[in-house]
């Protein structure tokens, strides 16, 4: 059946209304457009590791979520949804549970870069049949914007500021979807908000319906900690695309595929310039700030373009 | 009933953790309970039990594998030392406020700083107010048969709380002793069927766990755990008793040695009470009234048992294999020292840290003790109160 936007929203929401994440959140539309992937009769225990969308969407005594939901710690969703994936297996075999459950965890890049990496790794390396989805919005914005290893280079963080002397996070977003991929785990796909959602769909759902472990990173943009305007949300995810910032591809079974490839590559100031945390960078001699972006870009999107050939 | 065979400590918690056939059992090895998820692997590797073992990449993700686990709905197990629970601590707290009654095998050993891979209780002492349920063990057939009673205890409805079981590191854990092992079956019954209320995987009612618990929620559920490890009092005696009916073996809050009419006690915890114990015998035989409680629960902490048996001792030393860097004594003095605080008539109470990281304790060292506390009994003066054995000194130490 040929995809379509509109039959995906009208299927009944399983992360509902009421929870207290920021209008515009890129975390919500990540867990929506995941969540519709599921076939509805499938069920899911979902994994959240401690952030904004854990915060804001299971405040006791209320939850946002209509499948069952463990929030354990900060640096542990990978391990938090082995653990309850083991049981699944056994009381399976035991004939204590016979429906099919779907396990997902997702994470923030601190959650999931930083503090979270290694049991996030090691989950990965077991084997656990569990998609991990990290809602990339490149720092910590539950504690205020602090940089993270995903932060980009250049970015005005509180940990990073853009100040006289040092002109924002000093070095490049970490390349986790590829780190991720070097595990040679047999699905991982790296995708944003662009048009009718319809890359992001296939991947989520390939990501659950793929057996083993598999990783989707989500490009969702934070308006407060990247400063644009709210509703620009799907333009920012459009030209970071375009701009070959955050390229859309996956990796099957180790083949590299590029899922998308902008008719005309835009320069970076086109994306950066939408950007407060950016701003610093487009003052009189900073030029070659953006420069160093630009180079960096091309650098990587050529490299893609190689794996992917 | 029951095999009579020889086992070092690590088997025997091995081999009741294949009778009790838990459902996962998430660890990360570390010396000196390494052999604990070793024998357990094989087990698994053989098909002798059901259970998913998760090899995991560290500690933390082993506490956060049987804390997911559990609460999915199946049962859960673990082992470690030292380091190894040092580095789930986080996890330990997020076990026990979720209620999630996981049963940890904990081999005792120093705390690094600097590294040592012998016993002492530094480990459990230093999660003591975790809301974890701490039960010790003096002998192999201690660690075994504790291990047994901790599921029921811990899963009780009226409890639901994680168990720790402990036992000395290398001293028990691979010292090889008699011991008396149940048959598969009568583990199997005595333990039970996990029955949780609700899991995870209950697919008519979805649950979720580990919430944000605002300020106006959370004094209320730490309210509620408090409760529960106070209800943990009456389950423990009770599961002790129907224990004490399947094997012969008596367990309770503590063990009482020689103390109907003794006017001088230890208090202590662990595999040295087998040498107080000596001293103890030997000083009887030389005409000495002194006994002996060797505690075996110290969460919950049995405040007024310890101080209603107390109540007729003129002298009381406190023995802690852990130090507590409180400049006035270790842990177990804080605990023994507050309960006797009504006891009509209490006795002196004075505090030796002892065997930290290994350092060896001997009868000698006891029948010392004792020959201090009677002195101390006699002259009313118990002197510095908070003192150290079997150490160097340096020039210039008291």
């Amino acid at each position: 059946m040929a995809y379509s936007l509109k039959q995906q929203v009208e299927k009944p929401e399983r992360f509902v209304g009421g929870h207290r994440l920021c209008a515009g959140c890129g975390a919500a539309i990540t867990v929506r457009g995941v969540m519709r992937a599921l076939k509805p009769e499938d069920k899911a225990v979902v994994v959240n590791a401690t952030g904004c969308l854990e915060v804001s969407s299971f405040l006791y005594p209320y939850t946002a979520w209509e499948d069952s939901y463990i929030h354990s710690a900060f640096e542990n969703a990978g391990a938090t949804a082995g653990g309850v994936e083991a049981a699944y297996r056994v009381l399976k075999k035991k004939g204590k549970v016979n429906e099919t459950f779907k396990f997902i965890a997702f994470g923030g890049d601190g959650g999931t870069y930083d503090i979270g990496f290694q049991s996030l790794s090691g989950a990965m390396e077991r084997g656990h049949d569990i998609v991990y989805v990290c809602y990339d919005n490149e720092a910590y914005m539950n504690t205020g914007v602090q940089r993270s290893s995903s932060t980009p280079r250049f970015a005005d963080a509180t940990t990073t500021p853009a100040g006289s002397i040092i002109p924002g996070k000093p070095q490049n977003k970490k390349d986790l979807t590829a780190i991720m991929a070097a595990h040679g785990i047999p699905y991982v796909a790296q995708t944003t908000f662009l048009g009718n959602f319809k890359d992001f769909h296939e991947k989520a759902e390939k990501a659950i319906y793929t057996e083993g472990p598999t990783f989707l990173n989500v490009m969702s943009p934070c308006p407060r900690g990247w400063r644009y305007e709210t509703e620009d949300i799907a333009e920012i995810c459009k030209l970071a695309v375009d701009t070959c910032v955050w390229p859309l591809f996956e990796v099957v079974d180790g083949v590299w595929k590029l899922n998308y490839e902008p008719r005309k590559k835009l320069p970076v100031e086109e994306y950066l310039k939408k950007q407060g945390r950016f701003r610093h960078m487009f003052n009189p001699g900073s030029e070659w700030m953006i420069e160093e972006v630009q180079k960096h870009v091309d650098k990587k999107w050529e490299a893609l373009l190689n794996k992917c050939k | 009933m029951g095999k009579k065979t020889r086992l070092s400590g690590n088997e025997a918690i091995a081999y009741a953790m294949k009778q009790i056939n838990p459902d996962v059992m998430g660890a990360f090895p570390i010396t000196p309970s390494t052999e604990i998820p070793q024998y357990f692997a094989s087990y698994v590797a053989n098909g002798e039990v059901d259970t998913e073992f998760v090899a995991v990449e560290s500690e933390h993700s082993a506490m956060s594998t049987c804390y997911a686990a559990q609460a999915a709905g199946g049962r859960a197990v673990t082992a470690t030392s030292s380091a190894g629970m040092a580095l789930m601590w986080e996890m330990l707290y997020v076990t026990s406020s979720a209620r999630l009654p996981v049963t940890m095998a904990l081999v005792n050993r120093a705390l690094t700083g600097p590294i040592n891979i012998n016993n002492d209780h530094s480990d459990s002492m230093g999660a003591r107010d975790s809301g974890w349920i701490q039960l010790y063990s003096e002998t192999n057939q201690e660690a075994y048969d504790n291990y047994i009673q901790a599921i029921p205890i811990g899963e009780n409805g009226k409890v639901r709380l994680p168990v720790m079981v402990c036992q000395d590191g290398f001293i028990t854990s691979h010292a090889v002793e008699n011991i008396e092992l149940l048959d598969d079956e009568e583990v199997k019954k005595f333990v039970g069927e996990y029955k949780p209320e609700n899991y995870l995987l209950k697919k008519e009612n979805p649950l979720a766990v580990g919430p944000y618990d605002i300020s106006n929620y959370y004094m209320e559920h730490k309210k509620q755990q408090a409760e529960a490890m106070k209800n943990a009092k009456a389950v423990i005696l009770s599961i002790a008793k129907k224990f004490e009916q399947l094997t012969g073996r008596k367990y309770g809050f503590f063990e009482s040695y020689q103390m109907e009419d003794a006017e001088t006690a230890l208090v202590i915890i662990g595999s040295s009470a087998g040498t107080a114990k000596e001293a103890v015998r030997r000083l009887r035989q030389a005409g000495k009234k002194v006994g002996l409680i060797k505690l075996r629960v110290f969460r919950p902490f049995p405040a007024e048992e310890l101080a209603a048996e107390m109540s007729g001792v003129k002298a009381v030393a406190v023995m802690d294999k852990a130090e507590g860097f409180s400049a006035c004594g270790g842990p177990l003095f804080a605990e023994v020292r507050s309960a006797l605080y009504d006891v009509k008539n209490r006795p002196f109470a004075i505090n030796y840290v002892y065997g930290l990281g290994g350092r060896d304790i001997c009868v000698e060292h006891f029948e010392m003790i004792y020959d201090n506390l009677f002195e101390i009994a006699k002259t009313g003066n118990p002197g510095e109160v908070y003192r150290h054995i079997g150490q160097r000194e340096q020039e210039g130490d008291k």
